[in-house]
Order: C-alpha cells, then structure tokens, then sequence
C-alpha cells in the first residue's frame, strides 16, 4: 500500500509539449508510472516520444481513461486546466505550476467542492508525489528516498528531499512522499493527507514539514491529538522569517502576529507532537520513534 | 503587494466606494495648490506603509495655508520607523459622527473570502477581535457566487450599524468585495469607514494588499506600492527574478527551494549566527543563476561571509559548482576575502565537489551537512579560522 499514487495510476499531462512538462513526465514514465497522455490544445494527434496528445482532457478520457492528471501549464492557463481535467473525471489532479493567483485557486477549490467531490487536487505549487518503487507524478527526485513505512506530507520540495533522505541514510524507506505545496489556498492540506496515512496499512509513521503563514500546522495538531493513532513526528521552517515578507513561497508570510513557525510549533507540541529544530533532528526523531535508533550513524 | 493610503483610495473610488477629494503630492507648494483645489481644513497625511503614522506625527489637520506649510514641511522627509516619508495625501478633512470598521480578506484556513464588519473603528481591530469578539460580525462568502446585497444588508444591521446607514453600509461592504475581487486583492480593509453628520458612509483610511501572482493581469497596478523606500536589493532582485529577501544579520545565504532557505536562516540562527538575506536560488538554477544570486548576496555590504546550502533535486551540483567558480573568476569574489561555506548534496554531488576542489578557490570551504556549514560559517563570520573540510 501507499496513498495517491501508485501501480494502478494511469497518468495523463496537461503541458506534455512543454520542455519542462515533457522532461518530467519522461522522467516520471521512466520510473516506472503509466503515462496514458497528454493535453495541449492544438496539438492533439501529435505524440511525446509515443505518449499519445489530446486537445482537451475530455478527449484524454474517452481515448486513454487516466484517473490521474499532472498539470504542467503556465500559471494564466492553470486554474482552467484542473477544472477541466476534473469535469472530465479525473479522480487525483497534481498541480505542480507555481504563480497561480490565489483568487483563480478560491474559484477552483471551491468550484471543485461543489461540482467534482469525486475529484481530489493537490498542489499547486507543488513537487508531486511519489510512492518509492510503484510511481512518481512530479518533479520529486526520486533517487533520494526507497521504498518504506515513513509517510511524509510537506508544504517544500527542497526541504522534503533533505528529511526523506536523512531518513534513508538511517535504513528506512517511504511509503509515500507528498508535497501539498507552498500556496495560500492549497488543494489539500495537511488534514487530507494525515488522514490517508492513517488508513493506510503500510505507513506506520508520518513526518510532517510545515513552515510560517496560514494556520494548516495547527489545524493538523488538532486532528492528530483527536484522529491518529500513528504517530506525527513534525519539522517547521521559518523561525527567523521577518513578519509581513514572503519568504519564496507565495503562502509563507507572517501576517501580523499569526502564522509563525514558533505558533505552529508550540500547537504541534502542546498536542503530542515531537518537533524536531533542524531537519536533522526531525529525522532523527523519525528513525528514533520507529526503534531503529541503533542504526543512526551518531 | 502594499499600498500606500491613497493608491487605495484611488482604487476604492473606481469601484464607487466614497473618499474624500484629495492628491497625492510631492513638494510643498504642490500640497498648497492641492488644498486649494480640495478647500480647507485639510488633512496633511505621511504616505509609508508602517503602521502608527499618527502617532509619529504623520497626520495633521491644517485650517489654513500657513497651518498646512508648516505641517507638510514637517512631515515631508520624516522618518517614521524606518519609511521616509516622500508623498503627503493632502485630503478635504471630514467631520465624523462614528468610526466603523470594514475589511474584505482571503481566509486561508476556511478557503473562503471573509468579510469583516464593526461599529468599533479607529482602533486597532486585532485588539477588538481578542477583547470583544462580539462586536467583530464575521461573514465568509462563496467565492462562486460573490456578496449578495441581503448578505451584506445583514452583516451592516448584525453588525451594529446606524438604522438610518445599513444601506449605506451594504453598499460599502459591496463595493469593498468588488475591490477585493476585480483588483486580485488578498486584503482590503477600511479603518475608519466613517459615517459624517450628512449620513454619508465614506473610507477615511485604507489598506490593501495585492496579488502578486496576478499582476500579469492589472497592467495598471505594476507601479504602485512605496518604490522610494523599498530596499534597493530587494527591487532589484525582483527586477532580476530572484527571490530575495533582506535581514539584519551578517551571514550571506544561498540556498535552494523556499522551506530548505527558511530551514537554512534557522539552522545558523540556532548556531549562534544573524543570516543577512533569504535567496532562493530556485528549484532548476543553473550556473548563471547562481553567479547572478553571489553577486546580489555581495551587494549587502554587511556580509562577512556566505553559506551556499543546494540539496539538489533538479538542479544540479555541478552547475552550483560552476556558478560559484564563475563568480569568483568573473566578479573578484576572491579578492574580497569573503569566507564562503558550501554543503553541496544531491544531484551530481561528487562532480560539484570535484570542480570545486580542483578549482581551489580561496577562502571557501565546505561542509557535509547543513549543521556542520552552519556552524563553519558561523565561526567565519565572528573571525575565527576553521578546517577546510575535505571536499
């Protein structure tokens, strides 16, 4: 087992003519996931290195039946692309593409809600996702992690790499890696994830890395005291960050007194929830929990 | 993005909500010939995006022309906390029956717009929302259907309004969400939304904040916010498309991906260091882009030295390495005698160190872990020498 993706995914692209669309996906294709297609309006009839194109994800899905989409277009084009794919039937839309206006996010979560509840969207702003050794979707390197019970939710790409691999280097695997993204009105948020995770039989742990702005850290302290029985081991970035800038990430801002790293920290902690200070100490705190602390290098 | 009070105003008025005549000026005979044109009393108002402008003395009534040199002499060039005042608002002065409060903002957490509304204006709003939170009406909105003319009636009458001004309340609130919407605003809030002895509900103050991410689409909108006192780094990061952020600190960084640069700032925080920027070199930088970052880290003449931490997923250690030899060649980097610490992992990480070493740049160093260059870097910047540390 794993959550989201996995050998049963049939994968289609929206921005497959792209150059960063078509590397990933041969990428992701290469790994082992099943890309069924593509969707580039205008191009349908072409082909990406046999991987069939569509004009619309209507088409996509009476030709090729994906039940995923990864949405690689640029910004202006997004937020239509994911309803599309989701009024299409899409059941998981992964939207990787950054500078989306959160206005064009509120229309599509919200539109989403109330047209498509059999649609899920993760992302935007996000790497992907990865289930070690069944299918990548994304931009996640999938070198750095193998397969495992640690299941890890994170608003970074970057900093997912460094916890996942930390934990590798100690011995453990990855059930599944998800990144839910860096935006302000993200697809899923941390409570979605948790809760897969926690029906799933093979993770048997999950590491959580948040960072400052918006309030998912604490809405997930609250969910973990009252619904999880696995255990949460979390890492919160931006602990220096100024408040009122937006550290890189379009949703990591400290507004006013609300949404720092130390409130986040101290809600996870107050609810049982071990923080680890560095990525380092996260993962340690990990491998720790799962008992393979003999194996640490320290 | 921020804007000043009258950018605000400005755009509150091309969507039909009432200001005050007024504009925006630069010099004091221009704030003369603008209070003739709008007629006394004015109101003399410092334009910098800090909060307690009153209080520093950045606001004055002015009845007469020799009242208004002396206040917008005054306040032309103030430092309010940092901001030097450059533009004054020089606005026909109101007379104020009550002082309410209105905002529009993005909830993140519900995924909702939410429109706020009290008869407790003037003051500062978090104070009312902590102290009395009945008097705070909260009413989130369905984005996909926007604030009906009954939703709004009712947050104006729930919320406490005169009986005589709930329409004109509502048509306020609606207006703000037009704002809020056709603008791609993710903040715009009214502080006082005033009611005058005539009944007319008017914005006397205004704050908003924009989406950056959907400037593409309001041309018009790209110049605003306060350009004289932005940092000049930061603009001119922004202008190169690098996201850069400035700190107090000493100890330039480089990193890769938003949450790993923010973790960085933490980690030499913790090690008893002052980061001296954010910069996240991106998610593909390549050897130019990461020339481009030294260069921008450099400019900060506070830096005494500089931690470059790439956990390399797409991008690629061997470019990190060859960016950092081309800043050295190209930008004299080495003749500064700026320590650099650089933890290379990931993607192609043992052709980065490779070139690295055999380039043998001076004064860098290099580090295994994101502690261990935390705490190189650290040493470096207080003066202190450290191992090379084997690449």
């Amino acid at each position: 087992m794993s959550v989201l993706v996995d050998e049963r995914t049939r994968l289609a692209v929206a921005g497959i003519t792209g150059r960063e669309g078509s590397f990933h996906t041969l990428n992701n294709r290469s790994y082992g996931t099943n890309v069924v297609g593509g969707v580039t309006p205008g191009k349908g009839g072409q082909d990406v290195e046999g991987i069939p194109v569509f004009d619309s994800w209507e088409q996509a899905m009476a030709e090729s039946q994906p039940n995923t989409a990864m949405i690689f277009v640029p910004p202006r084009f997004a937020a239509d692309s994911i309803l599309e794919a989701a009024a299409a039937g899409v059941e998981l839309v992964i939207a990787i593409t950054e500078g989306i206006p959160a206005h064009d996010e509120l229309r599509v979560y919200n539109t989403i809600k109330r047209d498509h509840p059999g649609t899920r969207l993760v992302g935007p702003n996000c790497p992907g996702i990865l289930s070690p050794g069944k299918a990548n979707v994304g931009i996640i390197p999938a070198s750095f992690f193998k397969a495992g019970n640690v299941g890890v939710v994170s608003r970074s790409g970057t900093l997912t790499y460094q916890i996942g691999n930390e934990i590798a280097q100690a011995g453990f695997g990855c059930s599944t890696i998800v990144g839910i993204g860096g935006d302000p009105v993200p697809g899923s948020s941390f409570v979605d994830i948790l809760e897969l995770f926690e029906a799933d039989e093979e993770t048997e742990l999950v590491v959580l890395s948040g960072e400052i702005g918006g309030s998912a850290e604490e809405e997930a302290a609250e969910y973990i005291a009252e619904n999880m029985s696995k255990p949460v081991v979390a890492y919160i970035a931006g602990f220096t960050a100024p408040a009122g800038k937006q550290m890189g990430h379009a949703g990591a801002i400290v507004s006013g007194s609300a949404g720092t790293a130390a409130a986040k920290a101290q809600a996870l902690e107050a609810k049982g929830v071990r923080v680890g200070r560095t990525p380092t100490e996260a993962a340690k705190i990990a491998v720790e929990v799962l008992g393979g602390a003999s194996l640490s290098t320290s | 993005m921020d804007l000043l009070e009258y950018q605000g105003k400005q755009l509150f008025a091309r969507h039909g909500l009432n200001v005050s005549d007024g504009k925006p000026v630069i010099t004091v005979e221009d704030a003369v010939e603008a209070a003739a044109e709008v007629g006394y009393p004015v109101v003399v108002k410092a334009q910098v995006l800090i909060g307690g402008r009153g209080k520093a003395g950045g606001v004055k009534l002015a009845a007469d022309e020799d009242e208004l040199r002396e206040h917008a002499g005054n306040i032309l060039g103030m430092d309010i906390k940092g901001h030097t005042v450059r533009t004054l608002w020089i606005e026909h002065a109101s007379d104020i029956a009550s002082e309410y409060y209105a905002s529009v903002l993005l909830d993140r957490s519900a995924k909702r717009p939410l429109v706020m509304f009290s008869v407790e204006g003037g003051v500062d709003i978090e104070e009312v929302a902590e102290k009395t939170p009945e008097k705070l009406i909260r009413h989130h909105v369905d984005p996909l259907t926007g604030l009906t003319h009954a939703e709004a009636l009712r947050v104006a009458s729930e919320g406490g309004a005169d009986a005589d001004v709930v329409e004109g309340v509502a048509d306020a609130l609606i207006a703000l969400y037009e704002v809020w919407l056709q603008e791609d605003a993710t903040l715009a809030e009214i502080n006082p939304l005033i009611v005058t002895p005539e009944r007319e509900v008017k914005a006397l103050d205004s704050k908003i904040s924009l989406d950056g991410n959907a400037l593409y689409r309001h041309p018009e909108n790209q110049g605003l916010s306060d350009r004289e006192n932005e940092d000049p780094l930061e603009r001119r990061a922004k202008e190169e498309g690098v996201q850069y952020v400035r700190l107090d600190g000493d100890i330039g960084i480089l990193g890769n991906g938003a949450g790993l640069v923010m973790s960085t700032l933490d980690v030499v925080s913790q090690a008893g260091g002052a980061p001296a920027n954010f910069l996240d070199a991106g998610g593909g930088s390549n050897a130019e882009t990461i020339k481009q970052a030294v260069d921008l880290i450099l400019a900060n003449e506070a830096v005494k030295a500089v931690l470059v931490n790439i956990f390399a997923g797409i991008t690629r250690c061997d470019q990190v390495a060859l960016g950092l030899i081309g800043a050295f060649e190209q930008l004299g980097v080495g003749g500064k005698s700026i320590p650099f610490v650089v933890r290379l992992d990931g993607t192609n990480d043992v052709e980065g160190r490779r070139l690295l070493a055999e380039a043998a740049l001076p004064n860098v160093h290099t580090a295994k872990t994101m502690n261990e260059a935390a705490e190189k870097v650290v040493a470096l910047a207080a003066g202190q020498s450290v191992e090379a540390g084997a690449p």
